[in-house]
């Protein structure tokens, strides 16, 4: 069990047998009463929020939450598939995924959050290195890093890039954020 | 931390000192570290390892004084609340407490008002302060509210004639503090007697607690009492609060009879009030948390 003073923005809780994340997290404590701590909570298997205030006496749920590194192979019809280190198969839906999907690499390894053998979490490297399949030339000579353009990697997810930056280079980006952060090779 | 706000800091606490210089009031710097801290319900102080506390307020240390022939004294300075810490808190903070004999809670509120657009307007050149998005001015007239009235328009029931301290703290913070973020400053008074801390009642039937908070854009800024000064009373509510303690799971405190001796001895009437400085300070500079006025706060990483 946690404690109220355990809580805080990102802690992973378990409400009524479901796990949940803390997203936004406020201690407020009127005059001479209560503390009174106020989080926004998301469910982690269906994504809904709702919020939830707890005073100093009670006790919150502690998730029996694994974690365990896969690594990606490929996509087919009915998910996107990694492996474990005994060559165990684990498909993970797109819904699950999100934008992450873009940025898997075949053999890239990733962090994978299970509650009671269902996935909750994904968390990718924080860096992965994509190529430009498209994007336009940019104007000739202007080596400007504060403009930004909009580009394709493979798998056709689009980022904003720098105009320096070319169709066929190999870019860095971050999968925190989604977006560009450095420039690997030219084509 | 931010440079200019600490030069602020630094303004407005000069002019503090000056504003009750004038008003003929003394300074007095009271124990830091005390043998017995009040032992409110909801208070948590900091247990040194020879069993001393860090002060969670400078209350009776100044109570003492008032009771030995201090009519009117103030004190600026460290006070630890254990635990607390959020955009309005942090565990050390600056209280500004001041005693004034001879008036009740109602006098107290002379002083604020006018100690409060005195040193704003001197150190800021207005009388605005920034709370969120309000922009309270202090020279707008207070508006003054009843705990019952507010609670039984905001929160549709009547603290005072059933009190229920779960259900007053939550609707206060969720209800009753957002209706009452205006551009004016509010004076939340006449709370009901269960939540009297150490004020006295008021003749009324059914009596109320004879305190106030003032409320800048739905922010607490400050508590005020006319204060209790029956001894046996004040004994009667120390022992009930460390019970409360106890079956709350914390420790109960040692019951500071010197305090004690002091009312029973005879203390005039007063009123007091006790001011967070650092609130003041973001009010002042419009800053949205508590570390951006204080030259150091504990684990900022802990409310980002």
């Amino acid at each position: 069990m946690f404690s109220v003073s355990d809580l805080r923005k990102g802690l992973k809780v378990e409400i009524e047998s479901e796990p949940y994340v803390i997203t936004e997290f406020t201690f407020t404590k009127p005059g001479k009463g209560q503390s009174i701590y106020a989080c926004k909570l998301k469910n982690m298997i269906t994504g809904t929020t709702m919020t939830k205030s707890y005073r100093s006496s009670e006790k919150i749920g502690k998730p029996q939450l694994n974690e365990r590194k896969l690594e990606y192979s490929y996509q087919d019809t009915d998910g996107y598939v990694f492996m474990d280190e005994n060559f165990e198969q684990v498909i993970i839906g797109v819904e699950m995924l999100g934008d992450n999907r873009h940025f898997l690499n075949e053999g890239i390894e990733v962090g994978v959050l299970f509650y009671n053998e269902r996935v909750v979490e994904i968390t990718l490297p924080n860096f992965v290195e994509k190529e430009i399949v498209y994007t336009e030339p940019g104007a000739r000579g202007d080596t400007a890093t504060n403009v930004l353009k909009p580009a394709t990697i493979e798998g056709g997810y689009e980022i904003q890039i720098p105009l320096f930056v070319n169709q066929g280079d190999i870019i860095k980006l971050d999968t925190r954020t989604s977006s560009y952060a450095d420039r690997i090779s030219k084509a | 931390m931010n440079v200019s706000h600490l030069a602020t800091r630094s303004r407005l606490l000069f002019e503090m000192r000056a504003w009750f210089q004038a008003h003929d009031f003394i300074e007095t710097e009271t124990p830091v570290r005390v043998a017995a801290p009040p032992p409110e319900v909801h208070i948590d102080a900091f247990q040194l390892t020879d069993g001393s506390y860090l002060r969670p307020s400078p209350e009776l240390h100044l109570k003492r004084l008032v009771a030995g022939g201090v009519p009117r004294v103030y004190e600026i300075g460290p006070c630890f609340r254990y635990g607390e810490r959020g955009s309005l808190h942090n565990p050390e903070y600056t209280m500004l407490e001041w005693y004034r004999t001879g008036c009740d809670y109602r006098g107290v509120l002379v002083d604020c008002r006018a100690l409060l657009r005195a040193v704003v307007a001197k150190v800021t050149g207005s009388t605005i302060l920034s709370v969120g998005e309000h922009r309270v001015d202090l020279a707008a007239d207070w508006l003054e509210v009843r705990v019952q009235d507010v609670f039984l328009e905001y929160a549709g029931w009547d603290p005072v004639a059933h009190y229920d301290e779960d259900r007053f703290d939550a609707d206060l913070v969720a209800k009753v503090l957002p209706a009452l973020s205006i551009d004016v400053p509010v004076v939340l008074m006449d709370y009901p007697a269960e939540a009297a801390a150490l004020a006295r009642y008021s003749d009324s039937e059914p009596p109320v607690a004879q305190r106030w908070e003032l409320l800048v854009g739905g922010m607490e800024l400050a508590n005020a009492y006319s204060e209790l000064c029956d001894a046996k009373e004040q004994r009667r509510r120390f022992e009930l609060w460390n019970q409360e303690r106890q079956e709350s799971g914390r420790d109960s405190y040692p019951l500071d009879e010197d305090f004690l001796g002091a009312l029973a001895a005879g203390m005039p009437d007063c009123g007091g009030i006790a001011l967070g400085v650092d609130r003041l300070l973001m009010a002042v500079c419009g800053a949205a948390c508590i570390d951006d006025v204080r030259p150091f706060c504990w684990n900022p990483s802990e409310i980002t």
